[in-house]
């Protein structure tokens, strides 16, 4: 266990912290403002992905597939989110997970039917394909790529959120919606804006998770268990949370993967650490997440409300 | 609406006791395990409902104490323990603690945070069976023989089908006579305003303990019967995803009756199950697109219950029934 291998580990979970916090963002905003639980979020993150994969594939533009990916999901979540979606902000939690739980279902076959049901593999853009020089060591350009593109994409939510008349408008909805509608706010207007934002964030995150994970069916589903997981942690509603949230569930669960099970094999019988040590590891954000909830509901970073 | 509320548990019932009839009848045994499919996960969505529709708690990890129970039979199956007494007690036993510990842990939450606090003792308990290498890790195990309960024979499908029936209706029974008894209406008031319920003088807590224990016990012989009617246990039973099939069932049939989460879990299984051999001989082809894709259809289906029947399928029927009649 050398330092370089931690170092590139923690990269690793960064870059896994920083992927889940473009989908977790969205997701957050959604909850704080509609009061809306989109379990179909992570479905927008797989059409997002094959949506670039295909585009990647037919322009030979990494570039080109980003726009084209981002633009049709966006198009794609505000339509569904005008159709169906916009009726049930009023309604049940419950009936709103039921709802895009059949969403997902509809969506997955969907994929299914247009691109089959094996994986689709996405190349590297060629210009990002070696490696850059991190304090000596050497890291995957891509991977380093997509640290820079998260932590860009989270300054400028940030400047749009905290700087700007829409983010002050998204801030007052999340702490009192009903307020900001009476005073004559758009409140529709907003909600779709915000879906769209949410929508267009998790299709970046299946494009740059594009050449990482394989793009196939179903592959929504296990990011969303940490994407909620991340926002719960961080504390619903609110960007910070979902940021730091993110972060933490994708260091915890990188560093835990990569060096539970040796550690474990310092204290246990070595048959025992490696039965022991990938279940351990996988269970940690839970544990994370359980322990967090127990002593603060509302999670680390809660939503101020006055 | 009373006559309807009367009669549509009875004639459920007595549909679902001559199955196995029919089924001998027909030559076609293949409905026996269909329903008795059915009834194990009617029975675990009816544990669940307990606390979900009638104390408001959605939980989001019950398909954990499915786990425990199909574990129980698999883990003492494979060191040669056979007795279904040992068998149900080992799994009722550690359910129990298992869910009092759990339970007292969620319930300091409530909203969305519960739901996920449930989702991740659910998944640490599936990632400990997926580490359980001598019990198969990933795979999970496969249990040789069904418990053995003294003169009951469980090998006879006929046989372990009545006796889900039997536990089925049983507990029908038993959660309607809760349901209406003063634990399960202060239950009601928790869910209507605890804050209220609490200034009457209630320890609400101890009460949905209670309730979230009962409701997990319930999931846990759902489980033994599960295990002995598939005779395999695997950490796939406690995946996320069929906590979320439990939610889907119960809320498709209608969560604030009892009979509702039956009627649900009846509906959804009996759809996949028509979708996926369905054999119609429409042109184009459209069969099997309808075979591979049967999930869209079940999605489909599923937002447009939502969206028209707001008291799902079982309110919908119970009420068309009364107006009718």
């Amino acid at each position: 266990m050398t330092a370089s291998l931690l170092f590139t580990q923690l990269l690793n979970g960064l870059q896994l912290g920083i992927l889940l916090f473009l989908l977790s963002s969205g997701l957050t905003l959604v909850f704080g403002i509609m009061n809306f639980v989109n379990l179909a979020h992570g479905s927008l993150y797989m059409l997002g992905a094959y949506f670039a994969a295909s585009a990647f594939r037919a322009t030979g533009s990494f570039l080109a597939a980003g726009v084209i990916a981002v633009a049709a999901t966006l198009a794609l979540g505000v339509a569904v989110e005008r159709l169906a979606l916009a009726r049930l902000y009023a309604r049940d939690h419950l009936d709103q997970v039921l709802t895009t739980f059949g969403l997902i279902l509809i969506f997955n076959e969907a994929v299914r039917f247009v691109w089959g049901s094996a994986p689709v593999y996405m190349n590297v853009p060629a210009a990002l394909a070696g490696t850059v020089n991190l304090f000596g060591l050497p890291y995957p350009a891509y991977r380093f790529a997509i640290i820079a593109v998260g932590l860009a994409v989270g300054l400028a939510l940030y400047v749009l959120i905290h700087r700007t008349r829409v983010g002050m408008l998204i801030r007052a909805g999340a702490a009192n919606g009903p307020m900001v509608a009476a005073l004559g706010v758009n409140i529709r207007l907003l909600n779709t804006l915000v879906f769209g934002l949410g929508a267009a964030l998790a299709a970046l995150a299946g494009l740059m998770a594009g050449p990482i994970f394989a793009v196939q069916p179903g592959m929504g589903e296990s990011i969303l268990i940490l994407t909620l997981v991340a926002i719960v942690t961080g504390g619903i509603g609110s960007i910070r949370g979902a940021f730091y949230g993110a972060l933490l569930v994708g260091v915890v669960d990188t560093v835990g993967r990569a060096f539970l099970p040796a550690l474990l094999r310092e204290f246990l019988d070595r048959a025992l650490a490696q039965a022991a040590g990938p279940a351990l590891a996988s269970m940690l954000i839970y544990l994370l997440m359980a322990v967090v909830l127990a002593l603060r509901p509302r999670g680390l970073f809660p939503v101020k409300r006055s | 609406m009373r006559d309807a509320r009367r009669a549509f548990p009875v004639v459920f019932l007595g549909l679902l006791a001559l199955v196995p009839v029919v089924a001998h009848l027909t030559g076609e045994p293949y409905y026996l395990t269909v329903f008795s499919r059915i009834m194990v996960f009617g029975l675990a969505a009816l544990g669940l409902n307990l606390i979900l529709g009638f104390g408001g708690l959605v939980s989001f990890g019950h398909a954990l104490y499915l786990g425990i129970g199909a574990y129980a039979v698999g883990i003492l199956s494979a060191h040669g323990v056979t007795s279904g007494f040992a068998h149900l007690g080992a799994a009722l036993a550690v359910g129990a603690v298992a869910a009092l510990l759990i339970g007292l842990v969620c319930l300091r939450t409530s909203g969305m945070a519960f739901i996920m606090i449930t989702l991740a003792f659910a998944q640490m308990f599936y990632f400990l069976a997926v580490g359980l290498r001598q019990y198969g890790g990933d795979d999970g195990l496969s249990i040789p023989a069904r418990s053995a309960f003294g003169p009951l024979a469980l090998q006879d499908a006929t046989v372990l089908y009545y006796v889900i029936f039997a536990l089925l209706a049983a507990t029908l029974y038993v959660l309607h006579r809760v349901v209406h008894a003063r634990f399960g209406m202060v239950l009601q008031g928790c869910r209507e305003n605890e804050r209220r319920m609490i200034a009457l003088g209630f320890p609400t807590l101890r009460y949905k303990l209670a309730a979230y224990v009962a409701s997990a016990l319930i999931c846990v012989l759902a489980g033994v019967l599960l295990a002995n009617l598939t005779q395999y246990a695997s950490p796939a039973y406690m995946q996320w995803v069929v906590s979320g099939d439990l939610i889907v069932m119960i809320l498709f049939g209608g969560m604030g009756t009892l009979l509702g989460p039956v009627v649900g879990a009846a509906a959804i299984i009996a759809i996949e199950d028509v979708l996926t051999a369905f054999r119609l001989g429409l042109p184009w082809g459209i069969d099997q697109v309808v075979n591979a894709h049967w999930m869209a259809i079940l999605g489909a289906l599923i937002i447009v219950v939502v969206l028209t029947l707001k008291q799902g399928l079982y309110g919908w029927l119970v009420h068309r029934a009364a107006r009718a009649g």
